[in-house]
């Protein structure tokens, strides 16, 4: 059967004559796709069927269950792959219970083995590599191709039109692409200073001008700071039953100021994923530290549960869970996610490889605390001057490193045991899920504790009653007495307290008891919150280490906001990672270390070991796809789509890119040329021709390229729910341009906030903060701002790599009739009123404020229309204008009143509501 | 309206084919009917899906015959005693106040119990009802008048035993944020009849929204145009529904024609097929906000049924989002979700106690849902209509002693191993229970369910594959069940 079926092969394959005639087959291109397709599923990375895993050449060339090796290079006669795809016998042949693979598939998999079956590494795991630019013999030459062109950009985009029948639309009308550059860069219409210079002399150095103006204006930073906030799962709230708030917010303005000022990126990562193993450097000024701390809120940004009886460790671990898919989608571009439960089924990617890369995330100090611990504390400027010498003063007379360390735990309380670590409780519990808490005769135990040089405990607690005694025993519940203390009442409000201890050395168990006869067997009698267990205080005796010691205490204790932060364990609370089988936590199998897949690291790297390590691989210039993401991500930002269509996948499971050649190009610019910077990549970009086309599609155009592949016009982009609102609020007139600070509630509609326990509510701002930008709207993950949701905005429960542009009845809705945008029709109309007494050119000069273009009659008559019906409601009895509570109570006129139903209809138009 | 879309809408139709041809070209891997979904409303985005003409949410034929049109799912949030309803365990009450053995607490986690708690025997009356002899609790009397009609799922289980992440798995197959909800799953497959009314409609009662929020009826990865709308008794039903204050339904008209008679010249010049998207979607807009409020209204409806149910209008309550969704599957609407806030009865006060607490509860919801059923029937709407009861998890034989404590009140901690929903209407096994569990309603004894098995079984109703309802989604194709869930073909009429 074996020869009588390979030499058929064979055959065919002589006898179709094509063996020798045709070009060896692609891997990437034509046989990967028929193995995703046809194979992987049972042999791959999830599921091994028969032994076989056609994954990578190695394991493919390994003989399966049958002893058999699956291919042998070079030989398809040989090979049992070829023969159990050409087998008539419906239990062998391939694949298993589906159709047989067409002969054209069959011939290209057995002439792929004969030209000795050559396993190529997907495009987007290969290192980027310089590209030429198409010269002109690649353009058609001498043609329509040639002219026009601007930059690079549009040389590769021309070149690609090889064989199409293409021309490159007229470039935009000055209005529009005034509109377009003005909203991509900023998020907003241009500011009329701008518009008035560029338009009255729109020339290509205007343009320039222009577009550098637009990339250094403030609002640059909060445009952009929305696509990383969507990646970041970014929200002021928690998340699951209390989603209660969660103070970020200064996680938000680094974002925006970073944005703002052109960090380049492989600095805005490095920052986001180790900011605080870089933090802890006595010389760093105060503000660089807590920059560097709060670039990693980036990982504090999971949802976490506060909800009754939950299981702390649970919800730690989806965190950390979070971040590895968050990394790897939102800035690799990798689902590596895939491998949570087993290995990748269809890129290299192992089951061990998804825990190596948790690992780098998982030694941290965060435990799902209530507070959200380890956080950094703001202090205020005062304070941090008398930290400075404080920690002078303990440099001197102890050591840097003492005073680091001093430093370090004034700025985050770390590091610290949580008390919810606490086991073995008596009369004990872990109220509110977060704090051991001791009733009269209560104990519990703290496992593990490195005493090592310790002789102090600081620690935050509160208690109802004063009188109660606690002490803590080591090893065993009545092992060796370490210390007693009185415990003073607080009122249940947290305080910090002291207790000094003899030295003893080594990992001990403590053993807590707490007495206190007044109490009633129900009634709480204490309650801890974190411990930190350090030397003692030095110089206590002398009247200076008193001073010194008084200072350190009132700094330790000072009330302050705190933001989340990372915070790598010492190694005396290391926490070890361990695969879990089949993804589920509640299964831990094999301890693993951080690392990374071999074949993805640059040659002669070093091991890549913690955080600060996988942070200098993934900004390394040769890993192949931080810079491949992020460039395709800024260009489907500003053409509608990436060069790779799936800007969260760039995998073999990804769709192929549209321009490999310009995707790499501008990967190795924005690395080399651009160093990282963002915004002259963007400059690259929007001065293209390419960029600046018409988007008008002519039917010739449809017909050649009718998803605009081809970018022979440019792409027409219905706005993001930021946008809209940003606009409109613009266009009004009413929009603040205040920046930062905690978030704002512009109006909302009634009892959208309904969460359980919770007693938060929605207050509207007063203000201008009524009119801020919408990246400062407070965001609620269990009750999201609803009209940004209705308009696609990300939930923020997890890293979403790319929104998805409906256009649904709801959102008529919101532009329609939402308070938000009524109020901004309203004040726009009062602009458009103040522009001239005549009605024809006040509605004229509202559709060209909105769309960046003068009306066309046939645009302008409805509108006119629209006016005389409103104002003939309002002069008679159908419609009331006093009823329009958005305009100022003396301008409640029937003309006002019905100027504003048209600025509705206007702020409603598909050219508005879309860039063109 | 004035302009005459159909021209316009044949060409959309158009489009959309043309969009379909790149849909395929995009990703040529099987997946399912989704293969088929969404379309030219997506900007360009999505590289697969389920298509149609003029509306994603277009009626689209479902895998195979589905036995139900529409779904109206009840949800008690906090979680309702399966022993005191109907999982009737007359050898609990022998063990009551006897200390919990070991056994029975070995490899468990609880939420508020600690150290050893006691036993805690049914703490209520029960008896058999109907052909079936289905046995229910005199807490629900009105229900007991129809246990013919039911289907009882005894021994379903979670793996979740924390309020909001078991309301997220049972409404999206998984306990974290991010997922699809069934509702989502289900408009997504099936799309709507009524184009005038959101297809997947929420409703919530009980002063609470339940512990899981939104995200309940989120779309998760799926488009936002399948997520639930949350329809409301107080203030707007529909969010936005309303015209602002000085705009009445002719001015409202009058713009909307503008607005499409100016987008009609963008389209001439642009030929974006999003424009006519955009124009057919106003009109929907514009014929929503007739229609909404229509079918939100119990005005109309004549005292008996309000008499029947139990409503009282102009309040929130359980009983008029009954009837509400009655009303809303009659028009069509294909995915109703309830959720009823407050049963989470752990004994840590009088209103969370099985004595007070629950019989409170029980009597809001006994009359509205016992009326549902025969209305249902009475219209001939129980034949097309799934209805489903339950809650998140079950509720532990063991009397609570939060804090190792004793309490003052009667309840019973989470308990996620073993509880009671039911299932009635489209092609439902009337008056049969399936699943039982042991002496003390601890532990599945035959017949155990998982939620994924659920949400299979929900799906084949629907004439749905729940293999092959997918939809891809971070390098894979996902659906509602993960990789688990078997239909429970014994529950199938």
């Amino acid at each position: 059967m074996v020869p009588l079926s390979a030499g058929l092969v064979l055959g065919g394959l002589l006898l179709s004559g094509r063996w020798w005639a045709v070009a060896p087959v692609g891997f990437e291109a034509e046989v990967k796709p028929l193995l995703n397709k046809h194979c992987l599923k049972c042999h791959g990375g999830v599921k091994e069927s028969g032994g076989l895993n056609l994954m990578t050449r190695e394991s493919a060339l390994r003989p399966g269950d049958s002893g058999k090796p699956a291919i042998v290079p070079g030989n398809p006669a040989e090979s049992e792959f070829v023969r159990r795809l050409r087998s008539h016998d419906p239990d062998e042949r391939m694949p298993l219970g589906a159709p047989p693979l067409d002969e054209t598939s069959v011939d290209l998999l057995t002439r792929w083995i004969a030209e000795g079956a050559a396993w190529e590494r997907h495009w987007a795991y290969r290192p980027v590599q310089p590209v030429p630019v198409p010269g002109s013999d690649r353009l058609r030459s001498g043609g329509a191709w040639e002219q026009g062109i601007r930059n690079d950009i549009d040389r590769f985009i021309r070149a690609a039109w090889a064989g199409k029948d293409l021309a490159p639309a007229p470039a935009a009308a000055p209005g529009i692409l005034l509109r377009r550059v003005s909203l991509d860069l900023t998020g907003l219409p241009a500011p009329e200073h701008l518009a008035k210079a560029y338009l009255a002399d729109p020339t290509e150095a205007a343009y320039q001008r222009l577009v550098d103006s637009l990339l250094a204006s403030p609002a640059y930073g909060e445009h952009w700071a929305a696509l990383w906030l969507d990646l970041a799962r970014y929200a002021d709230s928690k998340g699951y039953e209390v989603d209660s708030r969660r103070h970020v917010w200064r996680y938000r303005d680094w974002v925006i100021r970073a944005w703002n000022r052109d960090m380049p990126y492989d600095e805005f990562l490095r920052w986001q994923m180790a900011g605080d193993l870089f933090a802890a450097d006595l010389r760093l000024p105060h503000s660089e530290a807590e920059e560097r701390y709060l670039a990693t809120t980036f990982h504090r940004l999971t949802s976490t549960n506060d909800e009754g009886g939950s299981d702390n460790e649970e919800f730690r671990t989806a965190a950390v869970l979070d971040r590895v898919s968050t990394v790897w989608e939102g800035v690799l571009g990798t689902t590596l996610a895939c491998a949570q439960c087993h290995g990748h089924p269809y890129d290299p990617f192992t089951h061990t490889d998804y825990y190596r890369a948790m690992a780098f995330f998982n030694n941290t100090r965060d435990e799902d605390t209530r507070e959200d611990y380890p956080v950094l504390r703001h202090l205020s400027d005062s304070s941090l001057l008398r930290l400075d010498s404080l920690q002078a003063w303990m440099r001197e007379i102890v050591s840097p490193a003492a005073a680091q360390q001093l430093r370090t735990f004034v700025r985050t309380w770390q590091p610290s045991l949580n008390s919810l670590r606490a086991d073995h409780m008596e009369k004990a519990d872990l109220y509110a899920q977060g704090y051991l808490g001791l009733r009269h005769g209560g104990s519990a135990r703290l496992a593990a504790v490195d005493l090592s040089g310790h002789t102090e405990l600081v620690y935050r607690f509160g208690a109802g009653k004063s009188g109660g005694t606690w002490r803590v025993r080591t090893d065993r519940p009545d092992g060796p007495l370490l210390f007693e203390q009185r415990i003073p009442a607080t009122s249940f409000r947290w305080e910090i307290g002291t207790v000094s201890f003899p030295p003893s050395d080594g990992v001990h168990d403590l053993y807590f008891s707490f007495e206190h006869p007044g109490l009633a067997p129900a009634d709480l009698g204490v309650q801890f919150d974190w411990l930190h267990f350090r030397a003692a205080f030095p110089a206590k005796a002398d009247p200076q280490g008193q001073y010194w010691q008084a200072v350190f205490r009132s700094l330790v204790a000072e009330p302050t906001e705190a933001t989340p932060v990372m915070f790598e364990n010492p190694p005396s609370m290391f926490r070890p990672t361990h695969l879990f089988d089949r993804g589920n936590w509640m299964s831990p199998a094999g301890q693993v270390s951080p690392g990374l897949p071999d074949w993805l690291l640059p040659p002669g790297m070093e091991p890549v070991e913690d955080r600060a390590g996988f942070a200098a691989w993934l900004t390394h210039p040769e890993n192949p796809l931080t810079a491949r993401t992020m460039v395709n991500r800024l260009w489907g930002a500003l053409f509608g789509k990436g060069l790779v269509f799936t800007m969260e996948d760039l995998g073999s499971q990804g769709v192929a890119p549209t321009h490999p050649e310009l995707l790499d190009w501008l990967s190795w610019r924005f690395m080399q040329d651009h160093r990282w910077r963002i915004k002259p990549l963007l400059r690259d970009m929007v001065l293209s021709a390419t960029y600046r086309q018409d988007a008008a599609a002519t039917p010739e155009a449809l017909a050649v390229d009718p998803y605009n592949d081809y970018y022979a016009r440019a792409s027409r982009i219905r706005l993001s729910a930021e946008q809209l609102r940003d606009q409109a609020l613009a266009l009004a007139g009413l929009l603040s341009p205040r920046p930062y600070g905690p978030p704002v509630m512009p109006p909302q509609p009634d009892g959208i906030w309904k969460t359980p326990y919770s007693g938060e509510q929605w207050k509207v701002s007063q203000g201008e903060d009524r009119y801020r930008r919408s990246v400062y709207t407070f965001w609620k993950r269990s009750a999201p701002y609803p009209a940004a949701m209705i308009f696609d905005a990300a939930a923020r429960e997890v890293c979403t790599a790319r929104r998805i542009r409906s256009n649904t009845p709801l959102q008529a809705l919101v532009t329609l009739n939402d308070d938000v945008f009524f109020e901004a029709a309203c004040h726009l109309a009062r602009w458009m009123q103040a522009q001239d007494t005549d009605p024809v050119r006040q509605v004229s000069a509202g559709y060209r404020r909105a769309t960046g273009l003068p009306p066309e009659p046939q645009v302008l008559q409805p509108l006119l229309q629209l006016r005389e019906q409103a104002l003939a409601g309002y002069v008679g009895e159908s419609a009331d204008p006093g009823d329009l509570v958005f305009l100022p109570p003396g301008q409640r006129t029937p003309e006002t009143a019905a100027l504003a139903l048209v600025a509705n209809a206007l702020l409603n138009l598909d050219a508005v509501m879309v860039r063109n | 309206m004035k302009n005459d879309p159909s021209a316009l809408l044949r060409e959309a139709a158009l489009e959309t084919a043309r969009w379909n041809t790149r849909r395929l070209f995009f990703r040529q891997i099987g997946i399912g009917l989704g293969s088929m979904a969404l379309g030219q409303f997506l900007s360009g985005c999505q590289p697969s899906a389920r298509t149609s003409a003029q509306s994603p949410l277009q009626p689209q034929p479902p895998h195979h015959r589905a036995r139900a049109r529409s779904v109206i799912y009840l949800h008690m949030a906090g979680a309702p005693p399966q022993l005191e309803l109907f999982d009737y365990k007359p050898e609990l009450a022998k063990l009551d106040g006897q200390a919990c053995p070991p056994s029975l607490l070995e490899g468990k986690r609880f939420a508020f119990i600690r150290g050893t708690p006691r036993m805690l025997g049914p703490q209520a009356r029960f008896a058999q009802h109907g052909q079936s002899g289905a046995w229910i609790s005199d807490l629900l009397p009105g229900l007991a008048g129809v246990a013919d009609e039911i289907c009882f799922l005894k021994a379903v289980h979670t793996d979740q035993f924390n309020h909001a992440p078991a309301q997220l798995f049972m409404h999206t197959g998984s306990p974290r944020l991010g997922r699809p909800s069934l509702g989502s799953w289900v408009t997504y497959g099936l799309g709507t009849e009524n184009e005038n009314i959101p297809g997947f409609v929420v409703l919530t009662s009980g002063g609470n929204n339940p512990d899981g929020g939104k995200a309940l009826w989120g779309s998760g990865f799926l488009p936002t145009v399948y997520q639930g709308v949350h329809c409301r008794s107080e203030g707007e039903p529909v969010l936005f529904l309303h015209d602002p204050k000085g705009v009445g339904r002719d001015l409202r008209q009058a713009s909307i024609e503008a607005i499409n008679q100016v987008n009609e010249q963008t389209f001439q010049t642009f030929r974006d097929p999003e424009t006519l998207t955009r124009m057919a979607q106003y009109e929907m807009a514009f014929r929503m906000q007739v229609a909404v409020p229509e079918v939100m209204s119990l005005a109309d409806e004549p005292d008996y049924i309000h008499r029947l149910y139990g409503t009282e209008p102009g309040k929130t309550s359980f009983a008029n989002n009954v009837l509400l969704a009655r009303k809303l599957v009659e028009k069509g609407v294909r995915f109703v979700q309830l959720y009823d806030w407050g049963w989470d009865m752990h004994g840590v006060s009088d209103d969370t106690s099985l004595a007070n607490g629950l019989s409170t509860k029980c009597r809001q919801i006994d009359r509205p849902v016992a009326a549902l059923l025969q209305d249902l029937r009475q219209r001939g709407l129980l034949e097309e209509t799934l209805v489903v009861w339950g809650g998140e998890f079950g509720r532990t034989p063991m009397q609570e002693n939060r804090l190792g404590l004793d309490q003052a009140f009667t309840g019973r901690d989470h308990h996620p191993d073993a509880f009671t929903i039911w299932m009635a209407g489209a092609g439902v096994a009337a008056g049969t229970t399936y699943g039982e569990t042991d002496a003390i309603g601890y532990t599945p004894v035959s017949g155990k369910t998982s939620v994924h098995d659920v949400h299979a079984t929900i799906l084949h109703l629907l004439g749905f594959d729940h293999e092959r309802l997918t939809y891809p989604f971070q390098g894979r194709d996902f659906r509602l069940t993960d990789v688990q869930g078997e239909l429970v073909r014994p529950v199938l009429a």
